[in-house]
């Protein structure tokens, strides 16, 4: 054992983890604004996760593969306009490639929303006329991604004649090439970054409105403050539902569109399972359950990703989301603004 | 649900604004390219190189040291599993075991495309020798491994074995094979410590880690004469030991400060580029497969990195190029292996809707060089292993001789430029 | 052992047939239970000397499959205490079965740079040396783990604990000096035993491919014998007050707690002895595979540990073995098969696809019996036998025309 001691003080001394203070310094600002960039995306997806756990106490754990599915939506949407991958940007002017990006987004969101209504539909309302616990419906999700991915992954190349799927990534077909707009604190802000946080901030701006106020909104909250009582008082409560799934899909649609405006190639069978955990962990980070929390978890999770990296080095991305998660959870057991969707229930 | 389709609309509307906002700024891009009106997109050119005519070419071929050696043969005669064709053989298989199922599954199906192209062109030459190809799939696993071999070990009909194709995996496997005496010649498993535990049946098909790592390094710092080098590594098994040869053949050359980790599987890389972006290098080096290779590529261009580019053999594939699309132009790629001659990149073609990948050309290789040995008149594994050990010809990729621990006898790199 | 698993068709009248036999199985006395046991896990242990037909593995070594099985029936069995027993939703078990793996890698391991192997420990006997140190030191880390997140409820600690299981496995990626990262360890120890003119490393030895007394089968046995050891140890504590207490926060940790059961007290030690079970078939996997690499602990494995878990029935010691078996065995089964009863089928293709038909099947079965294939049932914990035999007796007086209520709702 002792051995064992002394082997433990030998990996500090080697120095297996260094910090390197001074390239967090230098690319603070950087780091902060591509981390702002991807944290819109996490917060985008955790959006997802956070609506259908307020509504149903549910980790929705497909929901990672349904925002693979929105990848693979907007740039099916891509190829049908005509689009042929090259690996090249196309030159589009302005206008038509927003046109186009808004066409694709739009793709993106009726594949992901109908694969999640899809998703309720098929597997998880069976399990709720059941009463099913909560377990049946985290293996159900499993199963679900299982199901999607390998989809995705042996199926679809069939059915499309190797145009979609398959073992590898999709070759890019990009509309926007990376430029430099302007410098915010010596850091570089790309027209990609622009757009990215933008529209985030636009979806993430109308969810929020759509939930808090509007009727729709009204009936989201009402179920997930008290199912029993909503029913009683004429919400329909598998519409509800429903509408919570194709919400959460669209957004993650959005969110897929903006990932692979960021990460061209990212479109593969198993792009969205990391993606997907690390969107969860911003969720949770901000409160599960709770819209304004998974913004505000996504946007830390994605910065402090950042941070830690270049503190750390880049091998250690992960560890710090994960532990940072664990930290905050065992200070604050409920996220950092709480559960709250339709006010923390006891 | 009607009263929704104008919140969808809503949220559309919210959505267009804002990418109007940011594309106002985006005007400057646009290198003035008029959108054509009839562009639905087939129609739209792209602007600089076209990706399209990018193709990976052959550069030079280098030593260890990084020295140019005068190119070989152009594979003409290299050794082809057809024969003479009056070979005679009987219930003989070969077997080849890799992932072929799973993550790793496109590199364990290169290596038995290559292989079974082999076996079809040498049963389709030989009536009187049928050799049957077996596959066993290990998923890349090790422990999926250590189950697979006894069932490989046991079925007598095997004489030889292609693979493992992963290093772990062979790790895993090393001493039942040994211990069976059974012919493990791998296409892929590139750890050089594989060859230091005494097998004696086992064969590497290509230099190991530490050959193509110093050559590149040499080249990189000598015939191009970089000064910096920031070497980047995923965290598999190969790319490992490769950045280790790289980064210690650089020397000063290489800059700890920018040397980077990534993840298999992963595709965004914005920290590793501002990292290396602050470094400003004359050349990044990545040591790993080209499934991240693209996309760092990608995104080191985009993030305004305009180093030169340089991976081994693991991204020395089609994909790379078609991925990373014109940012891959440029971008030196080494290989222990030779370029593929013509007719063998068609045939595969033909027979697999696919362009040969990654070590390809290794399992048709060393495919033949088994059915060479089969019809010779080899029965047994211990005669085929006798065989092997004291074989000497050249294949499609390069000479094929080995020395006392398995090792190839000489290996050269050659390095290829995407252009 | 699996007599009373065999059965599970719906009720025909009041009572199903399975618990009609377990009705019978719990009646039974001690000495009979036992005697049946051994034979039922002689029987079992039989299957890869005599590789039956067509439950024999085609493209794998048939024993080699159920080596595997055997490390996976530990691993359900530990994450059974900790999910199944106390109702705690544990994500990241694979960091158990890593830490495991990893100790008896490094300190057997001559790549490792904590190898005593060329110090003062033999070669022979590091492995088993290793084990009782790896079951310790990962009981350590359930501690390390459990103590401060095990204040969490549900899903917090759902995502708490799959945080430590990618931890653990990237730690193992990144700290490279120490385990060689994405390199693994390599030519770790395994106890040499049995030495002969063919198995000159002995009977462990992945080397042993004499069928059919190989490697595999000598594995599979060592597991199996801990698994009845481990067996008894989690029966006789699901007897005893720990294992009152476990259900008690399993069905409602608040009245638990106000009815003075130290809830955090014993979730720590239900969260100890899962780690330390899945420690062990950590080590196990270490001997056999004699080589650790972190791809092998990522995250999927985690949830198929689970899946194993709810597919044989959550709270069913015996049921997730079965559970186990499945996970294990059915893709391996399709893998390299080129006929079935005669008819041909191609394997390779299907094992092809074997998570999408192992998603699908576990969608249906959740759909169709959530409570697993071989659910749990409320039972007597202590005095049971006395009631059962009762209740046996009252039933047979009935001739199954009433159901006695003691088989199903006694508490």
């Amino acid at each position: 054992m002792s051995a064992l001691v002394l082997a433990g003080g030998q990996v500090l001394a080697d120095g297996v983890i260094d910090f390197n203070v001074g390239a967090l310094g230098r690319n603070f600002w950087s780091l902060t604004v591509s981390g702002l960039t991807y944290g819109s995306i996490y917060a985008l997806v955790a959006v997802g996760y956070t609506l259908v756990y307020g509504v149903l106490r549910l980790i929705n754990f497909a929901h990672s593969e349904i925002f693979m599915l929105g990848m693979f939506g907007q740039y099916a949407t891509l190829m049908l306009l005509g689009f042929n991958p090259s690996g090249d940007v196309f030159q589009q002017g302005v206008l038509l490639t927003i046109v186009f990006l808004g066409v694709a987004m739009v793709g993106g969101m009726a594949v992901s929303g109908g694969a999640a209504v899809v998703l309720e539909r098929v597997a998880y309302r069976p399990l709720r006329r059941r009463g099913a616990p909560a377990l049946v419906f985290l293996i159900t999700a499993i199963g679900a991604s299982f199901v999607i991915q390998e989809f995705v992954h042996f199926v679809l190349p069939k059915l499309t004649g190797n145009a979609l799927g398959g073992v590898n990534a999709q070759q890019p077909i990009r509309l926007v090439q990376p430029s430099t707009q302007f410098e915010l604190f010596g850091a570089n802000v790309t027209n990609v970054d622009l757009v990215i946080v933008v529209a985030a901030l636009a979806l993430a701006f109308a969810v929020d409105r759509f939930v808090n106020a509007t009727k729709f909104g009204r009936g989201i909250r009402a179920v997930a403050q008290d199912p029993v009582t909503a029913t009683l008082m004429g919400v329909s409560r598998e519409r509800i539902i429903v509408l919570t799934f194709l919400v959460g899909g669209m957004l993650a649609g959005a969110a897929a569109l903006l990932y692979t405006l960021r990460v061209p190639s990212g479109v593969i069978y198993s792009g969205g399972f990391i993606l997907g955990l690390k969107a969860f962990s911003a969720a949770v980070l901000g409160g599960i359950g709770n819209l304004r929390g998974a913004l505000l978890g996504g946007l830390l999770l994605g910065v402090m990703e950042l941070y830690g990296q270049a503190l750390f080095g880049t091998e250690w991305r992960d560890v710090v989301a994960f532990v940072l998660l664990i930290l905050v959870l065992m200070f604050r057991p409920t996220g950092i603004l709480g559960e709250s969707l339709g006010k923390a229930r006891a | 649900m009607r009263t929704r389709t104008p919140r969808v609309a809503g949220l559309a509307l919210v959505l267009a604004a804002g990418l109007a906002v940011a594309g106002c700024a985006d005007r400057s891009t646009d290198g003035g390219t008029a959108a054509d009106p009839s562009a639905s997109g087939s129609a739209a050119e792209d602007g600089g190189g076209s990706a399209a005519d990018l193709a990976i070419q052959p550069l030079v071929q280098v030593d260890a040291e990084g020295a140019e050696v005068a190119a070989g043969g152009d594979g003409t005669e290299a050794a082809d599993p057809a024969g003479d064709g009056s070979a005679t053989c009987d219930g003989v298989a070969i077997a080849m075991a890799g992932a072929l199922t799973g993550p790793n599954a496109a590199l364990g199906t290169n290596i038995l495309n290559g292989a079974q192209l082999a076996v079809t062109q040498h049963n389709e030459a030989n009536p009187g020798c049928q050799v049957e190809l077996k596959q066993f799939d290990t998923q890349g696993d090790p422990q999926a491994a250590t189950q697979v071999a006894p069932a490989i070990v046991s079925d007598a009909s095997v004489i030889g074995l292609l693979g493992p194709a992963f290093s772990g995996e062979t790790n895993a496997t090393g001493p039942i094979f040994n211990q069976a005496n059974l012919l493990s010649l791998t296409a892929s498993a590139t750890n050089p410590s594989l060859t230091t535990n005494g097998w004696t049946n086992f064969f590497r098909g290509l230099g190991n880690d530490n050959s193509q790592g110093a050559a590149v390094a040499n080249y990189l710092t000598g015939e191009l004469g970089f000064g910096t080098v920031c070497v980047v590594q995923d965290d598999s098994d190969y790319g490992i030991g490769l950045a280790e040869v790289v980064t210690e053949t650089l020397g000063d050359a290489a800059n700890p400060d920018c040397a980077a980790e990534v993840k298999t599987g992963d595709k965004d890389f914005s920290a590793t580029v501002q990292i290396i972006a602050d470094a400003e290098p004359d050349a990044v080096y990545y040591a790993g497969y080209y499934a991240e290779a693209a996309p760092l590529l990608s995104q080191l261009r985009s993030g305004g990195v305009e180093a030169a580019f340089a991976s081994g053999d693991g991204s020395n594939d089609g994909q790379f190029v078609s991925q990373a699309g014109s940012d891959a132009e440029g971008a030196y790629l080494s290989c222990p292996c030779g370029p593929a001659p013509e007719p063998f990149a068609a045939d595969y073609e033909a027979a697999f809707g696919q362009v040969p990948g990654v070590y390809s050309v290794e399992g048709y290789d060393l495919a033949t060089i088994m059915l060479a040995g089969i019809d010779s008149g080899v029965t047994d594994r211990a005669a085929l292993v006798e065989f092997v050990s004291g074989y000497s010809g050249v294949g499609l990729a390069k000479p094929y001789e080995w020395d006392s621990t398995g090792e190839l006898a000489s290996t050269t790199t050659w390095l290829y430029e995407v252009q | 052992m699996s007599t009373e698993m065999t059965t599970t068709a719906p009720a025909p009248v009041h009572l199903g047939v399975g618990d009609r036999v377990r009705l019978w199985w719990d009646a039974l006395p001690r000495q009979t239970q036992w005697v049946a046991g051994v034979v039922g896990v002689l029987l079992v242990a039989l299957l890869p000397v005599l590789r039956p037909p067509v439950l024999t593995t085609v493209g794998t070594d048939f024993a080699g499959v159920l080596a595997q099985f055997g490390m996976y029936a530990l691993l359900a069995i530990g994450l059974n205490v900790v999910v199944g027993q106390t109702g705690l939703l544990d994500l990241g078990y694979v960091g158990f079965y890593a830490i495991g793996a990893y100790t008896v890698g490094l300190m057997t391991s001559p790549s490792s740079p904590w190898n005593l192997t060329d110090d003062w420990l033999s070669r022979e006997w590091g492995w088993l040396f290793a084990v009782p140190v790896a079951v310790a030191i990962t009981a350590l880390s359930g501690l390390l783990l459990g103590s401060p997140t095990l204040r969490l409820r549900g899903d917090y600690l759902a995502i708490v604990t799959l945080g430590f299981g990618e931890i653990v496995r990237l730690l193992a990626d990144n700290l490279s000096t120490v385990t060689g990262g994405g390199r693994g360890l390599n030519q770790i120890a395994y106890p040499v035993v049995g030495q002969s003119a063919e198995r000159p490393n002995g009977i462990f030895s992945a080397g042993n491919t004499g069928l059919p007394l190989n490697s595999g089968t000598w594995w599979f046995w060592l597991s199996l014998v801990l698994i009845v050891l481990v067996l008894v140890v989690v029966g006789n504590l699901e007897r005893s007050r720990v294992g009152r207490a476990w259900v008690a926060i399993r069905e409602d940790e608040d009245a638990a707690e106000i009815m003075g059961v130290p809830t955090f007290k014993f979730k720590l030690w239900a969260f100890l002895i899962g780690a330390s079970i899945g420690g062990l078939s950590g080590a196990l996997y270490a001997g056999q595979v004699q080589f650790v690499v972190p791809t092998t602990f990522n995250v999927i494995n985690s949830m198929l540990f689970l899946c194993a878990v709810v597919l044989g029935g959550q709270g069913n010691k015996l049921g997730v073995i079965l559970g186990a078996f499945a996970i294990v065995y059915l893709p391996n089964f399709f893998l390299g098969r080129t006929e079935l009863f005669g008819i041909p089928i191609d394997g390779n293709e299907i094992a092809n696809y074997r998570y999408l038909f192992f998603g699908l099947a576990l969608m249906i079965l959740m759909i169709f019996r959530p409570q697993g294939l071989f659910p749990a049932r409320q039972k007597l914990l202590t005095y049971g036998r006395e009631v059962y035999v009762i209740a046996r007796r009252a039933a047979a007086a009935a001739t199954g025309r009433r159901t006695p209520d003691t088989t199903g709702g006694a508490r």
